[in-house]
């Protein structure tokens, strides 16, 4: 089931660009079917998943390279079924916005689909060749996506973009290569599971025979693994190549980058970091909240700093991301309650659906936004558009207030279950973040301040509001969007049994 | 005592060869005196093909060894090997003869070539001293009016003469040479001269001796730093002869000096080990043979012209040989013999190549340009010496490298003469390159004007590409001549 | 019967330069290339693991105990299918050929049989011999049809051509002296030269402390090793690109597969510890592996300023190849299955991108310069070349799925265990190295439009048939390896655990 709906989208590009290089309209109807059968396919998967088993459902296992440790293995749990069903909306939501594409639309269809399959195998994937494979060939597409559609300065952003990431893929492989000299295991439950009963460290004794302590070499293997998800993620410092690339990319392919991509970071957090560097997390907790910190406030400031509405989405999707890093982080500790604990794991989950959603949400509509204008999008280009544009207005201002976390909305649950929990865990880290909570309301609303209201800019008194099929494209996104502020349960009670197996490892650990 | 007919009997491969020489010399000038050239070279190269062969057929059929009194002359299988090794070169020699146009006497041409081969098949069979004196200038002297033939040419003539006054003053040395051993020793006798001259002790006269021996015999095998004639005659010498010149009298010089070495010298051997030097002949062999593998190697890269290319890189392979020599195991002996003969397979064949050109008026290695378009077989000819000489596989020149190198090594204990070996390695690498130079025009540089192809007589189209095959085929089974090698 | 890749190889040699056409004489080569593949692959389809098959053995030259034997095990295998696949591809990406084809496929026959020759041989003077025949070759392929850059002058480019064969023959031959010289001296102790026996032999330890680096630097200078490589990259550019397919692609390995084979099996003992330390080396090993790793890291570097096309692939693959010294100098079972895996991975994937930028590229644009390609905007007109050049590209930075990745994982695996801190300087060459190839490919293919640049592009012939047979044939190759490592290293371990090469499994072997 798992490898179907992995190759489902593969296939589906494969096939765009074997019959449909010429036509247009024949590759985006290819393309649209195949990612919505994918969806149908990841809410078939939901309705199956069993929420009360504890562990990983659906589990494929083939033995690939015995000799390397290698084999074919996914399976998902709560976590993985919630990244499945993101990215199948999400994507479909670009193919959506990218309706009228006109440069080579087939092979940007394509491209699309061949990302949608590597985000599927990177959610499902539990052996880490395996799950590699998928983490850089997603890279690929996105690549191509930024270079070849991307703004004037695309080439700049692409390749820092491809850079960074590939920066921090290296340092994860070469951590888990010795962790496979140390182990012998390549297969993350394997792993977890070691970790769990606390194997590792003597392994990595008898193993490897380097200077340091055990316990020093864990502590660099985690780093190392930590800086190939903090770039993706990105954690500030490691941001750098956001903004420029979000900016560059097409609205629709930046759709995909924050609403789905940006996913792997923190997917790779909870699914590899926690479950198999507890005691090396609780470490470094500390400094892992300075940055937590640094990633909320410090591009909320940016973000208000921007005069380009792309950057500033981009900034704030950094900060959105940070709640889930600040989340998790402060989960990383073998004191504190498990209530608490899973309060703020929960409202991780939950913010990274949400984000995903609203995020894509605000870039389509920048994308419709920058349709009408011409391509323009600086904040004080526009002015008064709720006169003009009354629907468009209306509805981006549901997606802004989703994401300042208004309550009702989707945003909400998640900031305030992080919050919840993050409190008693890391105080002071928590109450600096609300600083960033602080600014993310003021510059969000300087957007709308500065867009929607005021007097009207007379360039676009003409301008046309949304047209009926584009209402209705939006539809169901604004629709979910409220399902899930106000009945949140839906995705809590999906990702139960994760967080439970989380903060489990978390009061075991402390044993060893 | 031994009766005439005995004497007759084994020296009966060197009468036939004398005898067609002879008969070569009076059917050109008395029955085929008005006769058109073609006709007379036809008929003497067919006489002294005739002999060569029937020579051979004696040799095949003598006893494996014997001997006369006082080592005037000794055969052994080993010297079997090596006598026909020479006539089959002289056969050859007298095949690629047979398209030569540069001079009317051809008879006098044949018959030298042939009496030159008694010379050389008397000098390898012989273990006198006096014996071999007389054989070294009987065949000198066959050389001197070879390389001097073409009496149309100043170069010859001047070829000619630098060869003569230098074979003179070595034979001087030689002659020195032998007579302090006969003074030390009081014998002629090879073998006798070893018995009286092994003592604990080497006497300063000995050493004088070694080094005008070897004096004499560097001259003949064209050693650094004995070697300044070889440049010149190559060059100056009609084509066949300076082929001649480069194979056959290779393989009896180096012979006899091995003889001599090894034998009369036994005693005096010397050590030329990198730690473990002491005096004696030895030691004078590798200074030699350094400075030919060094000097032949590099001088050759700077020539502009084939056959002075070819002289500088014969002294360097002279270098090589002289390693077997130097090391003088059985094996590296039966390694010596057997690349002294494949080398010398390989040079006649370059020069044979050479003479077939020479008619087109090429000469410089620029001249070769654009050879595999006009001659594709004779550039392959090249191809396949050149690439012996230079000791690519699966040519016979690799093979001979190997076994020498390899017999060198393992003659002294804790691998003695690894310097020696180390040092003629990196210069067979160095070879290549100018090897490779004289290939490269001939396959890799096209004449700006398409030019027509080349007419090559087939006799020696037929002679060449037997010449080839038999380096390839020596270089693919080198067993078999080993084998024979092995007998002695 | 994997004897007759090497008969096949000759007479087809010989075939091609008889053909009374050219095109005879292409479908001679392909055909002969094409039965040594299949050879090949029967000898895969009826392999076990750890079989040791004696195809041909016989007494050679008894005198000096020197046999004729041909005989395969796992490593050889891999090696000859790389080098069947290769030598297909080559001919089909030499299709265009039109100058003196009939030659040009003899030469590159007999360079092919050479190669098969080396990977069979298991008699050390039969080894050494067709490693020799390999070389001489590769000097006409480049001196007659290498290729040289636009700018240069008429007179010049014969030259240019003659100055790189000749560089690359004077390597390979001063690299095959040192090979002799070692050759002889185990000969002088041994007087067998068959490789069972003289990995079996005692050499004393303080001969092999020399004889092992003398040996090893003799193929390593084949193989690219830093400081010996300067001949790859000249050599490569110049070489037309069938040669260039063969020298990155096979040739390289002959080197690497020396080192192995010979310097590593028959001197174990010659990567022992000194017993002292020089700037804080204490083995040959050591040694080697830094060599190793700064050409990995250099090369990636200078690939990253090169201008001409075909020089950023050179020297690619004189990093790529530092990945197999390395591989082989960490002495563990793994990493020395990397080095293996490495080389018949990177010979598939350097013949990618060679037929790429030799045949697709520059043979419809005559130009490799990465400035002047930027304008044409390749990606629009032979889009089947930029679609190729991503896939080779993406293989060749390792990316997971492909067969690098599953080499360089191997490898880095080894150097964790072996040189920790190694495994850093590595990653750095790793990222270089994806550097240079996006560059690469970004500067050819996706490069912006200048005013009055436009239209040359429109006389560019689509890519042939033949072309894309060959590509489909090594991107197949090179993804089946990197999805199914399996098949591969089933056939290396075995080999590299046989006795053989038991001088080697102590340690770290594992």
């Amino acid at each position: 089931m798992i490898s179907i709906l992995t190759f489902l989208p593969l296939a589906g590009g494969l096939i765009i660009l074997a019959l449909a290089r010429r036509s247009r309209d024949s590759a985006r109807i290819i393309a649209f079917l195949f990612a919505l059968a994918s969806l149908v396919l990841a809410i078939l998967l939901w309705a199956g998943f069993e929420p009360s088993t504890p562990g990983m459902q659906f589990q494929e296992w083939h033995e690939w390279a015995p000799s390397l440790g290698i084999a074919y293995h996914v399976g998902v749990d709560g976590l993985g079924i919630l990244m499945l069903t993101l990215s199948a909306i999400v994507v479909l939501m670009s193919l959506a916005a990218s309706w009228a594409n006109e440069k080579q639309p087939s092979v940007y269809f394509a491209l699309v689909l061949f990302l949608e399959s590597g985000l599927f195998g990177t959610f499902t994937a539990l052996n880490f060749v395996h799950w590699f494979i998928f983490w850089e060939l997603s890279l690929i597409p996105a690549f191509f996506l930024v270079r070849l559609w991307g703004g004037p300065n695309r080439a700049r952003a692409a390749a820092q973009f491809f850079l960074y990431t590939m920066v921090g893929s290296i340092a994860l492989l070469l951590a888990f290569l010795a962790l496979f000299l140390a182990t012998g295991r390549f297969d993350f439950v394997d792993l977890a599971n070691l970790a769990q009963s606390g194997q590792i460290l003597p392994s990595i004794a008898n193993n490897l025979h380097w200077a340091g302590s055990p316990a020093s070499i864990a502590q660099g293997l985690f780093w190392a693994v930590f800086l190939g998800f903090a770039v993706k993620t990105p954690v500030v410092p490691f941001h750098t190549w956001l903004p420029a690339a979000y900016a560059e990319a097409p609205s629709e392919t930046t759709m995909l980058l924050t609403g789905a991509m940006s996913k792997m970071g923190v997917y790779g957090f909870l699914r590899i970091l926690l479950p198999i560097f507890p005691q090396q997390m609780q470490q470094a907790r500390t400094p892992l909240l300075w940055l937590a910190v640094a990633t909320i406030v410090l591009p909320a400031f940016a973000a208000w700093a921007q005069k380009d509405l792309k950057r500033t989405f981009a900034y704030s999707s950094v900060n959105h991301l940070g709640y889930c890093v600040l989340g998790i982080c402060a989960v990383a500790q073998f004191a504190g309650s498990a209530t608490e604990k899973s309060a703020a794991l929960t409202g991780v989950l939950l913010q990274i659906f949400s984000h995903g959603l609203t995020a894509a949400a605000l870039f389509w509509f920048i994308a419709l936004l920058e349709r009408r204008s011409g391509g323009l999008r600086g904040i004080d280009d526009f002015g008064g558009l709720r006169k003009v544009v009354p629907v468009f207005a209306g509805l981006m201002g549901i997606a802004i207030f989703a994401s300042l976390g208004l309550p009702g909305l989707n945003g909400f649950p998640g900031e305030f279950l992080i919050f919840k929990g993050t409190f008693p865990l890391a105080t002071w880290a928590a109450s600096i973040s609300v600083l960033g909570l602080l600014m993310t309301a003021v510059f969000l609303l300087t957007v709308i301040q500065k867009v929607f209201s005021g007097p009207v800019n007379l360039r676009w008194q003409t301008m046309p509001d949304l047209t009926f099929s584009e209402r209705v494209a939006l539809f169901p996104a604004i629709a979910l969007m409220f399902l899930i502020g106000l009945y949140p349960q839906l995705i809590t009670g999906m990702v139960h049994g994760a967080v439970t197996q989380w903060v489990l490892t978390f009061s075991q650990g402390g044993h060893f | 005592m031994m009766s005439y007919a005995d004497l007759l009997h084994f020296t009966l491969p060197e009468i036939v060869v004398a005898v067609a020489g002879l008969l070569a010399l009076t059917l050109d000038i008395t029955v085929l005196r008005k006769s058109p050239l073609s006709n007379r070279l036809r008929s003497a190269v067919i006489v002294a093909l005739i002999g060569c062969v029937l020579a051979i057929h004696f040799l095949t059929r003598a006893p494996h060894s014997y001997g006369l009194p006082d080592g005037m002359f000794v055969m052994t299988p080993l010297t079997h090997i090596v006598q026909i090794a020479l006539l089959v070169l002289a056969i050859f020699t007298a095949l690629l003869a047979r398209s030569t146009t540069f001079t009317g006497h051809i008879g006098e041409y044949i018959a030298l070539i042939l009496f030159a081969t008694v010379a050389m098949m008397f000098l390898v069979a012989t273990q006198n001293l006096l014996l071999i004196f007389v054989a070294l200038e009987f065949l000198s002297l066959s050389l001197y009016i070879l390389t001097g033939f073409d009496k149309q040419s100043r170069q010859s003539a001047e070829a000619a003469l630098k060869y003569f006054l230098f074979g003179g003053m070595s034979a001087g040395f030689l002659l020195f040479g032998i007579s302090l051993l006969y003074g030390l020793s009081g014998s002629i006798e090879l073998t006798k001269i070893a018995a009286a001259l092994s003592g604990p002790t080497l006497d300063p006269l000995l050493l004088v001796a070694i080094v005008m021996v070897t004096i004499g015999f560097g001259f003949k095998v064209a050693a650094a730093p004995f070697h300044l004639w070889a440049p010149d005659a190559y060059q100056g010498a009609p084509t066949v002869s300076a082929g001649f010149i480069a194979s056959s009298s290779k393989v009896a010089s180096f012979f006899v000096f091995a003889q001599v070495a090894t034998i009369a010298l036994a005693g005096a051997t010397g050590g030329g080990a990198f730690h473990g030097y002491s005096p004696g002949w030895v030691p004078v062999l590798a200074i030699v043979a350094a400075l030919s593998m060094i000097l032949g190697n590099l001088a050759a890269i700077a020539q502009t012209s084939l056959r002075r290319l070819l002289a500088y890189s014969a002294i360097g392979h002279a270098g090589y040989m002289l390693l077997g020599l130097i090391a003088h195991t059985q094996q590296s002996l039966s390694a010596l013999v057997y690349y002294v003969i494949t080398y010398a397979l390989a040079s006649l064949g370059a020069f044979g190549v050479l003479g077939a050109l020479e008619s087109e008026g090429i000469d410089r290695i620029a001249d070769l340009r654009g050879l595999s378009r006009r001659a594709p077989g004779l550039s392959f000819c090249l191809l396949v010496f050149l690439l012996s000489l230079a000791g690519i596989p699966p040519l016979a020149g690799f093979f001979g490298k190997f076994y020498i190198f390899s017999a060198a090594l393992s003659a002294e204990p804790h691998l003695g003469l690894l310097w020696l070996v180390l040092l003629a390695v990196a210069m067979s690498a160095v070879s290549l390159y100018y090897y490779l130079r004289v290939l490269k025009q001939a396959y890799v540089a096209e004449s700006p004007v398409r030019e027509p192809a080349l007419r090559i007589a087939l006799l020696t189209r037929l002679t060449l590409w037997t010449l080839a095959a038999l380096v390839v085929l020596l270089g693919c089974f080198p067993g078999v001549l080993l084998g024979w090698i092995g007998l002695g | 019967m994997l004897a007759w890749t090497i008969y096949l190889s000759f007479a087809g040699a010989l075939a091609a330069r008889l053909a009374p056409s050219k095109q005879a004489a292409r479908i001679v080569a392909l055909l002969t290339a094409l039965a040594g593949l299949a050879l090949s692959l029967i000898a895969l389809a009826h392999w076990h693991a750890g079989d040791f098959i004696t195809v041909t053995r016989v007494a050679w030259i008894p005198q000096l105990g020197i046999e004729y034997h041909l005989a395969a095990d796992g490593i050889s295998l891999t090696l000859l299918l790389l080098t069947g696949i290769a030598a297909t591809a080559g001919i089909l990406f030499s299709w265009n050929i039109e100058h003196r084809t009939q030659e040009f496929f003899a030469f590159y026959l007999v360079l092919i049989g050479g190669v098969y020759g080396v990977f069979l041989s298991f008699d050390l003077f039969l080894l050494f011999a067709f490693y020799e025949i390999a070389i001489i070759p590769k000097y006409f392929l480049i001196a007659i049809w290498g290729s040289v850059p636009r700018d240069a002058s008429p007179e010049n480019r014969g030259a240019l051509r003659e100055y790189a064969a000749m560089k690359l023959a004077l390597y390979s031959f001063a690299g095959s002296a040192l090979v002799l010289a070692g050759m002889v001296a185990a000969w002088s102790f041994s007087h067998t030269l068959s490789l069972e026996a003289l990995a079996a032999y005692p050499f004393p330890a303080h001969f092999q402390m020399w004889a092992f680096p003398l040996v090893f630097v003799g193929f390593a200078v084949l193989a690219g090793m830093w400081p010996f490589h300067t001949w790859a990259p000249t050599g490569h550019a110049a070489a037309p690109t069938a040669a260039s397919m063969l020298l990155a692609g096979v040739v390289m390995k002959l080197g690497a597969y020396g080192c192995l084979r010979v310097a590593m099996m028959l001197f174990p003992r010659g990567l022992d510890p000194w017993g002292f330390h020089v700037l804080g080396l204490g083995s040959w090993r050591e040694v080697f592996a830094l060599l190793a790793l700064i050409g990995i890291v250099y090369g990636a570097s200078v690939a990253l300023v090169q201008r001409d096309f075909k020089f950023v692939i050179g020297y690619s693959s004189v990093s790529h190849m530092g990945f197999v010294l390395l591989g082989l100098m960490t002495l563990t079972q793994i990493g020395l299955d990397g080095a293996v895996f490495q080389m018949f991975s990177h010979g598939i994937i350097a013949g990618l991108l060679f037929a790429v930028v030799g045949r697709m590229v520059y043979d419809r644009t005559h130009t490799r310069d990465l400035n002047e390609l930027g304008p044409m905007r390749l990606a629009h007109v032979i889009p089947f070349a930029a679609v190729t050049f991503i896939l080779a590209g993406m293989a060749s930075i390792g990316l997971p799925g492909f067969s690098g990745f599953i080499a360089e994982f191997q490898v880095l695996l080894g150097t964790w265990r072996a040189f920790p801190w190694m495994v850093f300087v590595a990653g750095i060459g790793i990222l270089v190295g994806i550097a240079f190839t996006w560059r690469a490919l970004i500067k050819a293919f996706f490069g912006e439009r200048e005013s009055g640049a436009a239209g040359h592009h429109e006389s560019c012939p689509p890519i042939s048939l033949p072309e894309k047979c060959g590509a489909v044939l090594l991107l197949a190759t090179t993804l089946a390896a990197g999805l199914f490592p399996q098949v591969l290293t089933n056939l290396i371990l075995p080999a590299l655990n046989s006795p053989l090469f038991r001088g080697l499994q102590t340690g770290a072997w594992r």
